[in-house]
C-alpha cells in the first residue's frame, strides 16, 4: 500500500522533535505504547519521519531498530505526507465480485498514479485497501474519513471531483 | 413523541443514512431520531423505522432526496400506503426465520444507552456470574458448547479453564477484533451496534479467569467502531460496570482499546499478541499456548468479539438452553455474513446446520446482477471457494472440514458466473504474499512461488506439469506454515483449481 521509500530529503521542522518527544513521552506508561504513540504522531503530525524513529526510540528506551522495524511492518505508517484527500479502495474478495479491480483500473486511469501514490498536484493519495467491512454494499471506497458504499466508476468520478 | 431510528452503522452511513437522518430532524425537529445499530438487513439500508402502536415499522431504503415525499406522504405517522413500506420489522421473514441471540439488541436499541442496554436485558449475565464461583462459570462456558467464532472454533470453555489453572499474579483478557477477512463484518456490526455486549462477555471471561486488565484489539479500518467502543468503556466505567469496583462485587476489572495499523496478519492471535505489546506482528510458535504465556508472557484469554459476546447470553439464560440449538459439536447459533454478489446482503444469525444454499438462495436471493450464482467463498480470504452443487452443506465446523471447506467466521461472499476462478486463486497468493509476516518460508517465499505457477498454468506454459508443482507447493505451505495464513491459503487454490478446473485452462 504506503510506499517504502523513505523521502529522500526530509526538511526539518522545527519544533518537530520537541512534539514527537511529548507525544512519546505522555505515552510510554502505557503497556505495548510503540503502536498508540506511532498512531498519535501520524495522526498529529501526518506521517512517521525518520527522524522521528530515533526521538521515540529514545522515550522508550528500545534501539533506533527496533522502532524502524516496527514503523515498516504496519502499513498504516506513512514516512512521507500523504495529498490533501486519501482516497482507498477496497480491492478484497467481497469487493472483487462486484468490481472493485475495474474500478482501481478507472480510478488509476483517472488519476494518473497507481496505489501508494499521490498526484503531481498533491490532491489526492490513492491507496488499496484490504476490507472496510461494507462487504454486502460493495465496491466500497473511503474518501478521507468517510466510508461510500456501492460506489460506481460513475460515482467515484464524482468522489475524486470534489475532493479537494 | 415520535420516536424514529435511523441507524448508525458504517454500512448504512456508507450509504447515506447521515443525511437521512438529518434532513428528518430538519423536517420536524420534534422528532426523535435514534441513531442505533443496524438490522443487518444492509440492502435495505439507509433502513427508517417508526415506531407506532404496531410496533417499529420499517422504510427501506430511504434515499436522502427521497425523504421530503416520505416525510409529506406520513411516514413519521407509519403510513402502510407508502412504496418504501416494508411491514413490521420484527415480522419481515427476513428477521422472523433467524434465531438472534449474540445479535439480539443490534438494531434495536441506542448503542451508547446504558438505559436501554439494562431494559433489553443487559447485565443480567455478569449479574449471574459474579454470584457464581469463577470455576463454576467456566463450567457454564465449557457446557454451552460454545467454540471460537474467529474460525478456528476451538472450545471456548476449555481455554479459560487453562488460564484459570494458571498462576499468575496477572493475568488478562484479550478481544481479538481484527476483522479483517473479507466477507465479514459481524465484529464490526456488533461493536458498533451494542459495544456493552461485549464490554459485558469481556468482565465475565475475567471474573471466570482472575484477569485484571483486558485489551480489545481493533483495526484501524474501522473507526467507527473504535469511537463507538471507546465511548462504551468510558460510559461503563462512570455507571460502575468496569474499574476497581464491578457492580459493588469487589472484583476489579479495566478495559482499553488498541488500534491496529493495516496488517492483516494481526488478525493471528500470537501475532496480536506481539502487535499488542508494540511490536512487529511476527507470528509466534506454539506452544507455548498463550492461556499459558500470552500477552506479556502471562496467561491470557483470546477470544474473539462473538465468542465474547455470546458468553452474556449463556450465563443469563443458562447453557442448557445455548446448547439446545445447533447441532452435532456445532452448538448453539452462528451470525452468518452474506456479502458480495448478494441481492439482500446482511447479517443472518441462526443455530448451526443451515444449509449453504438456504443462506445464499432463501436469505441472499441469489446476485446482486441477477445472473446466476457459480462460487462461493466461505469463511474469508482463507476459507474455500464451492461451486452450486455443494449448497446442500450444512453450516457445521465439521460438515465443512469434512468437505475440504471451513466454516470460519461465518462469512459468505458470493461470485456470479462473469468470474474467473484462476483470477481469485491468483489473488489468494497474491494477498497471502503482501500480508504474510514473513517469519516462516513456506508462506513468505511460497505465496510468491504460488502465483508464478498460476501465471504459469494460466498461460499454457507447461500446464500439466505446472499443476503438480502447485499441488506440491499446496502440500508443502499445509503441511509447513507456522500458523493459518500459510497453511490455509492453499484453502482457496485447491478448492478453485478442484471445482473450476477450466478457468485455468482457457
Amino acid at each position: 500500500m504506503t510506499s517504502e521509500v523513505v523521502a529522500a530529503a526530509s526538511v526539518p521542522v522545527p519544533g518537530r522533535a520537541q512534539r514527537v518527544r511529548e507525544i512519546a513521552t505522555e505515552r510510554r506508561g502505557l503497556r505495548g505504547a510503540l503502536l498508540p504513540i506511532l498512531h498519535a504522531v501520524q495522526h498529529e503530525l501526518g506521517y512517521v519521519d525518520q527522524p522521528d524513529v530515533a526521538v521515540i526510540a529514545d522515550v522508550l528506551n528500545l534501539s533506533v531498530a527496533e522502532v524502524h522495524g516496527v514503523v515498516t511492518f504496519y502499513k498504516d505508517f506513512r514516512r512521507a505526507p500523504a495529498g490533501r484527500t486519501t482516497v482507498a479502495i477496497c480491492q478484497a474478495e467481497a469487493c472483487r465480485s462486484v468490481g472493485a479491480v475495474a474500478l482501481a483500473d478507472h480510478a488509476r486511469a483517472a488519476l494518473g498514479c497507481a496505489f501508494g501514490e499521490t498526484t503531481p498536484d498533491q490532491r489526492i493519495t490513492l491507496e488499496e485497501i484490504f476490507c472496510f467491512g461494507n462487504c454486502a454494499l460493495g465496491p466500497a471506497v473511503q474518501v478521507g474519513d468517510r466510508l461510500h458504499g456501492r460506489v460506481t466508476p460513475t460515482r467515484l468520478d464524482a468522489l475524486l471531483g470534489e475532493a479537494r | 413523541m415520535t420516536k424514529v431510528f435511523v441507524s448508525r452503522d458504517s454500512a448504512a452511513r456508507s450509504v447515506g443514512a447521515d443525511e437521512v437522518a438529518e434532513r428528518i430532524t430538519s423536517l420536524a425537529p420534534d422528532v426523535t431520531v435514534v441513531r442505533n445499530g443496524s438490522r443487518g438487513m444492509l440492502w435495505l439500508e439507509p433502513l427508517v423505522e417508526v415506531e407506532t402502536a404496531a410496533g417499529r415499522v420499517a422504510y427501506g431504503p430511504v434515499a436522502p432526496e427521497d425523504v421530503d415525499g416520505l416525510v409529506a406522504g406520513g411516514l413519521l405517522a407509519g403510513s402502510t400506503d407508502l412504496g418504501a413500506y416494508l411491514g413490521v420489522t420484527e415480522e419481515l421473514p427476513w428477521m422472523q426465520r433467524q434465531q438472534r441471540l449474540t445479535f439480539a439488541r443490534v438494531g434495536v436499541t441506542d448503542p451508547l444507552s446504558i438505559e436501554d442496554y439494562v431494559a433489553h436485558g443487559g447485565l443480567a449475565g455478569l449479574r449471574k456470574a459474579l454470584a457464581m464461583t469463577p470455576g463454576d462459570v467456566v463450567e457454564s462456558v465449557v457446557g454451552s458448547g460454545l467454540r471460537g467464532r474467529g474460525g478456528a472454533g476451538f472450545p471456548t470453555g476449555i481455554k479459560w479453564r487453562t488460564v484459570l489453572g494458571a498462576e499468575s499474579e496477572l493475568k488478562f483478557v484479550c478481544c481479538n477484533a481484527d476483522e479483517g477477512d473479507s466477507g465479514t463484518f459481524a465484529d464490526r456490526m456488533l461493536i458498533e451496534g451494542d459495544p456493552f455486549t461485549l464490554i459485558e462477555g469481556m468482565t465475565i471471561a475475567a471474573y471466570a479467569v482472575g484477569a485484571s486488565e483486558g485489551y480489545v484489539y481493533l483495526r484501524s479500518e474501522y473507526p467507527d467502531a473504535v469511537a463507538t467502543l471507546r465511548a462504551a468503556i468510558d460510559l461503563a466505567r462512570e455507571a460502575g460496570w468496569l474499574g476497581a469496583d464491578v457492580l459493588g462485587s469487589g472484583f476489579s476489572f479495566d478495559l482499553y482499546v488498541r488500534v491496529g495499523a493495516g496488517a492483516y496478519i494481526c488478525g493471528e492471535e500470537t501475532s496480536m499478541l506481539e502487535s499488542l505489546e508494540g511490536k512487529r506482528g511476527m507470528v509466534r510458535a506454539k506452544p507455548p499456548i498463550p492461556a499459558l504465556q500470552g500477552l506479556f508472557g502471562r496467561p491470557t484469554v483470546v477470544n474473539n468479539v462473538l465468542s465474547l459476546a455470546t458468553v452474556p447470553i449463556i450465563l443469563k439464560d443458562g447453557p442448557e438452553a445455548y446448547a439446545a440449538y445447533g447441532t452435532g459439536r456445532s452448538l448453539g447459533t452462528s451470525v452468518f455474513q452474506l456479502g458480495g454478489n448478494v441481492a439482500r446482503g446482511g447479517i443472518v444469525e441462526t443455530a448451526f446446520g443451515i444449509t449453504l444454499g438456504e443462506l445464499v438462495n432463501d436469505f441472499g436471493g441469489g446476485t446482486s446482477s441477477g445472473r446466476p450464482v457459480r462460487a462461493v467463498q466461505v469463511g474469508g480470504p482463507l476459507g474455500a471457494y464451492l461451486p452450486v452443487d455443494q449448497f446442500d452443506l450444512p453450516m457445521d465446523y465439521e460438515a465443512f472440514a469434512a468437505a475440504g471447506a471451513m466454516v470460519g467466521h461465518g462469512g459468505i461472499v458470493i461470485f456470479d458466473d462473469t468470474v474467473d476462478m484462476a483470477s481469485m486463486a491468483r489473488f489468494a497468493f497474491e494477498f497471502c504474499a503482501a500480508e504474510s509476516c514473513g517469519k516462516c518460508t513456506p508462506c513468505r517465499v511460497g505465496a510468491v512461488r504460488g502465483v508464478e505457477t498460476i501465471d504459469r498454468i494460466v498461460a499454457g506454459d507447461n500446464r500439466k506439469q505446472n499443476l503438480v508443482v502447485l499441488d506440491d507447493l499446496c502440500d508443502l505451505m499445509t503441511d509447513g506454515s507456522l500458523c493459518a495464513m500459510g497453511g490455509l491459503t492453499p484453502l482457496p487454490v485447491r478448492s478453485a483449481v478442484r471445482h473450476f478446473g477450466e478457468d485455468f485452462a482457457k
